[in-house]
């Protein structure tokens, strides 16, 4: 039998981006014996590309933000299919943790009355709300929680991939990795495991996402059985770099909409402007002539907001209708410009931007505009959580961040996600701490050890086989074509075919080399992650046969109150998947009142 | 720009290897780990290197291009083939290698372990209070993406592996970046006198000529931290004071291993 390394914690975490760190700081803080696994080096999770900002309703602009506002703003961006308990949970604590970070050491920029300074965006307005650092508001985030960690001492396993959850009956009680370096096989005990593994974007050609986002975190819980939640709800962030091919997907910045940058088509138009493009929910509340637009950058509490910040699905959608329509840019994009505010200002605040612009596209986006086009970006859905304690539907499981589902709904607004990390990285922290208190030690199924090391050792031993590049490529053209921004049931039901192909061919890989940091292994096991999410997210697409949010079925092109009342949660019944329609969860009263209120 | 460019990659692990060679078909804007991963997907699998942002914000895929330390993801082919339409891809050369162009950076980690965090007195009004001037030197600091580039060119660590005796331009930042900080309470200077070793540096500024961030690692780092310990060690005037008086300063002295 393939030997392992054996090591037990009080908790595991999975996972170091934000959401991981912060949990983990909680269990030291708690006490607990703790091990952080992640895939890359420590502070190269998905959180340090992170840009714009932190949410929170600091109220440092003296704007008359509150944590109701951040509330109704973040249900109507999610098209109110968000769970409003989490939501609750999430406007209120938000400040807090966004505090605490300069307590751990995060230098925020500042206003002049030497407070966290703070930034609008899409879905926030009027209000100033995202505490930034000019554009690398996630490196600093990251920074800070790795260096407050690792003063706590948990033990760190980085390069490390958690391949497997391992149960004893029902019950969670630690996971089987495998280490990057030397390929060898590790066990992890532990009384309560944190999954805080981010999202996956890497089944789409044109994504922001690194090759981490592959959603093993998702993956593994639905494997062993937790629910999933809102799967078809896929972020499709408008800002892309387009041209050179090189850089494709590339993330462009909200905070360059921000501050003040324009989109036009290839006409020179403001397309934004056009009435087509705007929502219901948002009718009326931005403004609605250039002029009104210009004003709003020099009093934005007088005037409304330009419609470019409008939320990102919605202005996904515009771009790629206007792109459609033949007014697009040369290289298949729109135009994003944001030259007009001067050399001196878009170096201070988006200094990455200018920078990434000059190095990789040759443009000086001082003097001249950005091509763009959405890319795949963010993950909305994911394992189904108890608000208060990140508890998943199976016992001794948590999670936290990207992975996990129900505070965005159906779309995410920016700067959403940075606060998401802090509030819910502590919860999922305090509730493991919580259960691994109240439990006694596991014992990991044996069985479940050698399958799946037997698994994931098939491919190097395999005498032929598939390249997993090869099917990792025509997953993602499959993905991109057919469960991208438009969605429509043949296009749905042709990707739905090539990804259950593309499974079957999956079970017969073959890699060359050694277990010894093998590039080409690492890829064929985090197919199968990819291959089973993407089966789930198409076939929740299906299901859902409206357009609400990231999900635009141009088959069923409006809101229907009857699917505005579930949500879509994907269970595993034998080896397949099913896909259960549940009733929203109620909204308490005091909610209600808020919501109706601030109307 | 050429159709096809031959990338030189040093294929090997800790006992030793060699540079292969590869075809690569290139594309407008391509950049040298572009070409690392088409060798990959299209002909070798098992070639290994670092990467994740791939838009020059994580600092992963750190290696030596045609001998110059860059990031991967950052360097346009076009700037590094010449007439031969060659690529030489190396590992960083101050670090044990483990396998192609992957090395064991751990060292870095556990020096990073030394440093303490900030440290704010409780007695200090919440929320903090900094303006925006007061804090943009410690902006610039923390901008750093933990490449370790500056630590690979740095020849104290490269050439004299005094990784015993000095932490490094990296964590000489990190340290400025604390000892900067408008409210940060703890004394670093002994610190930085002993174990982190800033009298090792002698400004060659190899450091902050590459570093991808732009941070001014001598100028704005180093060169004040120096001038912060000379000021506490070696200044003659106080070393008498000293000896008269005892020790008074604004701050304790705290080392590392003193924290808690």
């Amino acid at each position: 039998m393939e030997a392992y390394r054996e090591h037990a914690f009080d908790v595991l975490i999975v996972g170091a981006g934000g959401a991981g760190l912060r949990a983990a700081i909680s269990v030291m803080e708690a006490g607990l014996s703790c091990g952080i696994v992640c895939k890359s080096l420590l502070g190269k999770a998905h959180t340090v590309m992170a840009e714009g900002g932190a949410a929170a309703a600091l109220g440092n602009m003296n704007d008359g933000d509150s944590w109701e506002w951040h509330f109704v703003h973040t249900m109507k961006g999610g098209g109110y299919l968000n769970n409003p308990l989490i939501v609750e949970i999430y406007a209120k604590e938000a400040p807090e943790r966004v505090r605490e970070l300069e307590e751990y050491g995060a230098v925020f920029d500042r206003t002049p009355e030497g407070l966290i300074a703070q930034r609008t965006f899409g879905g926030h307005v009027p209000f100033k709300r995202l505490a930034h650092v000019g554009d690398r508001t996630g490196l600093e985030i990251i920074r800070t929680l790795q260096d407050k960690a690792v003063s706590l001492k948990p033990k760190i396993f980085m390069e490390m991939t958690v391949i497997r959850l391992l149960k004893d009956g029902g019950r969670v009680v630690g996971a089987l990795a495998y280490d990057r370096h030397t390929g060898e096989f590790i066990v992890f005990h532990a009384r309560a495991v944190v999954l805080a593994t981010g999202g996956w974007g890497r089944m789409y050609k044109f994504t922001s996402n690194s090759w981490e986002s592959t959603g093993d975190g998702a993956a593994m819980a639905f494997e062993a059985g937790a629910e999933l939640i809102d799967m078809e709800m896929v972020q499709f962030h408008p800002t892309g770099m387009v041209w050179p091919p090189g850089v494709r997907g590339i993330l462009v910045t909200e905070g360059v909409r921000a501050e003040g940058g324009f989109l036009r088509n290839s006409k020179g138009e403001r397309f934004m402007f056009n009435p087509e493009y705007m929502t219901d929910v948002y009718r009326g509340k931005f403004a609605e002539t250039e002029e009104e637009a210009l004003a709003w950058l020099s009093d934005s509490r007088k005037h409304r907001s330009p419609p470019e910040l409008l939320p990102r699905d919605v202005v996904a959608r515009a771009i790629y209708k206007e792109v459609r329509a033949g007014r697009g840019s040369p290289h298949g994009g729109v135009f994003l410009d944001v030259s007009h505010r001067g050399e001196e200002y878009i170096k201070r605040k988006l200094p990455s931007m200018y920078e990434q612009f000059r190095a990789l596209g040759d443009i000086d986006i001082t003097k001249e505009p950005m091509e763009i086009y959405p890319t795949i970006h963010y993950t909305m859905g994911g394992i189904r959580v108890e608000p208060e304690t990140c508890a998943s539907s199976l016992p001794g499981l948590f999670a936290a961040g990207e992975c996990a589902g129900g505070l965005h709904g159906a779309n995410r607004l920016g700067g959403n996600s940075l606060t998401d990390i802090l509030v819910f990285g502590k919860r999922a922290g305090d509730g493991a701490v919580q259960y691994a208190q109240s439990v006694s030690g596991g014992k990991a199924s044996a069985e479940e050890i050698e399958e799946e090391m037997a698994t994931m050792l098939a491919p190097l031993n395999a005498a032929s086989g598939e390249n997993p590049y090869v099917l990792a490529q025509e997953l993602q053209e499959a993905m991109q074509k057919g469960a991208m921004i438009e969605r429509t049931e043949a296009g749905l039901l042709e990707c739905l075919d090539k990804v259950m192909e593309l499974q079957k061919r999956a079970k017969s890989l073959r890699v060359e080399g050694d277990r010894c940091y093998n590039p080409g292994w690492h890829t064929a096991r985090d197919l199968q992650f990819t291959l089973r999410i993407s089966e789930i997210i198409v076939r929740c697409a299906l299901e859902r046969k409206e357009s609400r949010g990231a999900q635009w079925r141009s088959d069923y092109p409006g809101l229907s109150e009857e699917w505005g009342k579930k949500n879509l949660v994907a269970v595993k019944e034998g080896d397949s998947v099913k896909i259960m329609e549940r009733p929203l969860p109620e909204m308490p009263p005091h909610l209600k009142a808020i919501m109706e209120e601030k109307k | 720009m050429l159709e096809t460019i031959t990338v030189r990659v040093f294929r090997g692990d800790a006992n030793g290897g060699e540079e292969k060679e590869y075809r690569v078909k290139t594309f407008p804007g391509m950049v040298v780990l572009d070409a690392i991963h088409q060798i990959q997907a299209e002909q070798d699998s098992t070639v290994a290197c670092r990467w994740n942002c791939k838009a020059a914000k994580c600092g992963s895929c750190s290696a030596e291009i045609n001998g110059k330390p860059r990031l991967m993801c950052k360097s346009r082919i076009e700037d590094y083939y010449g007439e031969d339409g060659i690529i030489r891809v190396h590992p960083l050369k101050t670090f044990p290698l483990i396998k192609d162009l992957v090395t064991d950076v751990s060292w870095n980690y556990k020096t990073a372990e030394k440093i303490a965090p900030l440290s704010v007195s409780s007695g200090v009004p919440r929320p903090f209070r900094m303006q925006q001037v007061d804090v943009e030197r410690v902006q610039e600091f923390r901008k750093c993406i933990e490449c370790f580039l500056c630590q690979n060119v740095c020849h104290i660590l490269r050439d004299h592996n005094r990784k015993d005796g000095y932490f490094g331009p990296r964590f000489m930042v990190k340290l400025a970046s604390l000892d900067m900080h408008p409210l940060d309470e703890i004394d670093r200077r002994a610190q930085l006198h002993s174990e982190a070793g800033v009298g090792y540096c002698n400004i060659t500024k190899c450091c902050e000529e590459l570093c991808p961030e732009h941070i001014h690692i001598t100028d704005n780092a180093i060169i004040p931290l120096k001038e912060r310990v000379a000021d506490e060690y070696y200044d003659p005037l106080k070393k008498v004071i000293r000896l008269i008086f005892g020790r008074n300063g604004r701050k304790m002295p705290v080392s590392s291993s003193s924290k808690k």
